[in-house]
């Protein structure tokens, strides 16, 4: 494997989190879920809008770079960029950010996300504007869309199988992740879910969407906003809170890369993207599995959760199951994982609120506190990306 | 609704349908065969008949013809040109007056006792079509059936299929779908085949893709049964199977026939086509039994 010295990890920190109400319905345009989300951010910062130089944030978002910037009055910009495949931006915008604040593109740069994806557009439908885009990425829908293969359930049900049939997993392996996370979501005010927990008989209760995912394997669907503020960690020292120094940021693409639908790789047992990522993160830190406090793992579907746990290596390849089923992923255990509820309990926004999270447990006000250094990642199945951050202390 | 109540109305009116005789007397071969496909061992038998076996006697046989005026075909025509094409039988109840002997010559008749309807079920919508058989031997009747089908609309699947967006790097494959051919495409130069194809060989770089025709046979590597939300063109739940060719490479689609509780990682499956209409012919798996 090939190993560069990065000169990014500490430069950079977070230093401001801010969310709207995740809900069903909004009730408002995207724009303003964003902005709000922004201004928020900034508060919780102690800055101002004529404090921001960059803005970033995902292809799929909305919400032009300039309609944020004019409506938050910023300005100047001198940095704004976006990134590509769904959820697998979202770490990959602080990667942006951090990179702009250390070689001194920008000094403060706000990464966010907002949609109305419950009451607008939803993901979980079949996309007829996906499967016909004019891009290299319409083409490579042409061999799954036509076929029957059309929904991010369905893509992932189709590894998801194939990881049972080698490994043994069962759903009740798929539907301890999501009994933890509504665990986790139950005592947090802000998740969807707060007071819901549910039982692994529920999770096998609930009706089929795609098998052999249950319901309950699914993340919910959202309307909300999320937005960081990246700025040097020596400026976020300044600021209010301790600052979440971003230890490591990384993205990943591997062989044969697909959105959704790798099926053409050698096994479809593992997330090689994910494994690129992890790579990255441990050379950058220094780190290794062993002194990570807490995940934030990327739950748009359960399976891939065992999945990552396993390319990240906190487990051996298979052994995930056991993992979990000895209660290593909640509180108490070996590696709380999504202790804000992730996204079958907190909200869906495409992984940007587990970041938020990320940033709670560094100051120590997640409703699970844990404590760092914290491991964080991005949407899987599509190139990704993933971030490790810690205390002020560790550099 | 109209039509088909009037008509439920008429063939009630009927009342029973002509006598039809049995093609042979209830006869000693037949209830050995019977008992011991069974595995019913009572010492009865076979003196008398098993009365479970009312309706043998009266079948039609592999090649016999539904009377014309048999009131559950005739409703079942009506509820076909309405749109409720499918079938399934919900109740049936027999009742018994007395064990059948040996060289006793049964006849049956049908009337038509209920149509319910339209009822939304978790099948589709349709109607609930009651018969009622008498057997007979001579005028003294000795058993009956009530025997319930429902007669439901297939859920219409939403939209059309969606198409591929094709291009000149992949028409090949979809103009070899048209023709019925498998196309994979291969390298002349290093001969690596390669599914989905692209515009170069990515192991050595040829930019003159060349393509082979595929046996069609391949096997299951993974599969999903897909139940929500809808998708385009298909009806739920469907089998999409991801296969993997004899010649080594991977390809998706839809298993139609299997159901999806017999579908399994291994299974052998060859391709057959589906056209969807004169621009468009998808390549679909069926079960190999070869
Ligand atoms: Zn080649």
């Amino acid at each position: 494997m090939k190993t560069t010295m990065s000169t990014l990890p500490g430069k950079a920190a977070i230093a401001g989190i801010g969310a709207t109400e995740f809900s069903k319905r909004s009730g408002r345009t995207e724009l303003r879920l964003a902005v709000e989300a922004v201004r928020a951010a900034l508060a919780d910062a102690g800055l101002t809008a004529s404090d921001v130089d960059g803005l970033v944030t995902f292809t799929m978002d909305t919400n032009s770079e300039i309609a944020v910037a004019r409506e938050l009055g910023i300005p100047r910009l001198s940095f704004f960029s976006r990134i590509n495949f769904g959820g697998g931006a979202a770490c990959a915008t602080v990667q942006q950010a951090a990179m702009a604040v250390a070689t001194g593109i920008a000094e403060v740069v706000v990464c966010y996300r907002a949609f109305n994806e419950r009451s607008g557009h939803r993901f979980g439908r079949v996309s007829a504007a996906a499967a016909a885009a004019p891009t290299s990425n319409g083409i490579d829908a042409s061999w799954s869309y036509p076929m029957g293969l059309g929904t991010p359930a369905a893509d992932v049900a189709m590894f998801a199988r194939r990881y049972q049939h080698v490994y043994g997993a069962t759903s009740e392996d798929f539907g301890r992740v999501a009994v933890a996370g509504r665990r986790h979501a139950a005592v947090n005010p802000n998740a969807w879910f707060h007071g819901k927990p549910i039982t692994l008989e529920d999770h096998q209760t609930s009706r089929w969407v795609v098998e052999p995912l249950h319901l309950l394997d699914c993340c919910q669907e959202s309307d909300g906003g999320v937005a960081l503020v990246v700025t040097s960690a020596q400026r976020a020292k300044d600021l209010p809170h301790p600052p979440a120094v971003i230890a490591a940021a990384a993205q990943g693409s591997g062989p044969d890369q697909f959105v959704m639908t790798s099926y053409y790789r050698d096994d479809l047992l593992g997330l090689p993207e994910m494994r690129i990522v992890g790579d990255q993160l441990w050379a950058q830190s220094g780190l290794r599995p062993g002194d990570i406090a807490t995940a934030v793992l990327y739950d748009h579907f359960t399976p891939f959760v065992l999945v990552q746990l396993e390319e990240l290596g906190f487990c051996g390849p298979g052994e995930a199951r056991e993992f979990i089923a000895g209660g290593a992923i909640e509180m108490g255990g070996r590696l709380p994982v999504n202790t804000h509820g992730g996204q079958l309990g907190e909200a869906y926004i495409h992984g940007m609120n587990g970041i938020a999270e990320a940033v709670r447990q560094i100051r120590g006000t997640s409703c699970n506190q844990v404590g760092g250094p914290v491991l964080v990642t991005a949407g899987t199945g599509v190139p990704t990306s993933g971030l490790i951050v810690t205390g002020p202390g560790i550099d | 609704m109209n039509s088909i109540e009037a008509e439920a109305g008429r063939l009630k009116a009927l009342g029973e349908s002509e006598p039809r005789l049995a093609r042979d007397p209830v006869n000693e071969p037949m209830i050995n065969n019977w008992v011991e496909a069974l595995g019913d061992r009572n010492p009865a038998y076979p003196k008398f008949a098993p009365p479970a076996m009312v309706q043998v006697w009266t079948m039609y046989g592999l090649n016999g013809v539904r009377d014309a005026d048999d009131p559950l075909g005739a409703m079942s025509k009506v509820l076909d040109a309405a749109g409720f094409t499918s079938v399934v039988a919900t109740n049936c109840e027999q009742t018994y007056h007395r064990y059948l002997r040996p060289g006793e010559q049964l006849a049956v008749t049908t009337r038509l006792s209920d149509v319910v309807g339209p009822k939304r079920t978790a099948l589709g919508e349709g109607w609930f079509v009651t018969t009622v058989s008498t057997w007979y031997v001579d005028d003294e009747p000795v058993a009956e059936m009530m025997f319930r089908v429902l007669k439901f609309r297939p859920p219409e699947p939403s939209g059309s299929v969606l198409r591929p967006l094709v291009n000149q790097d992949t028409e090949f494959f979809w103009q070899g779908t048209a023709k019925r051919e498998l196309r994979i495409q291969r390298c002349p130069d290093c001969r690596r085949l390669r599914h989905p194809p692209g515009p170069f060989c990515p192991v050595c770089g040829s930019a003159t893709p060349e393509y082979v025709l595929a046996s069609g046979r391949g096997s299951i590597f993974s599969y999903v049964v897909h139940h929500h939300p809808p998708i385009p063109g298909k009806r739920l739940p469907v089998v999409i199977a991801l296969v993997e060719l004899e010649e080594g490479v991977r390809m998706l689609g839809e298993l139609p026939d299997v159901p999806p509780d017999e579908v399994w990682i291994g299974q052998e499956v060859v391709v057959d086509w589906s056209r969807v209409d004169s621009e468009l012919t998808l390549p679909v798996w069926r079960a190999r039994h070869d």
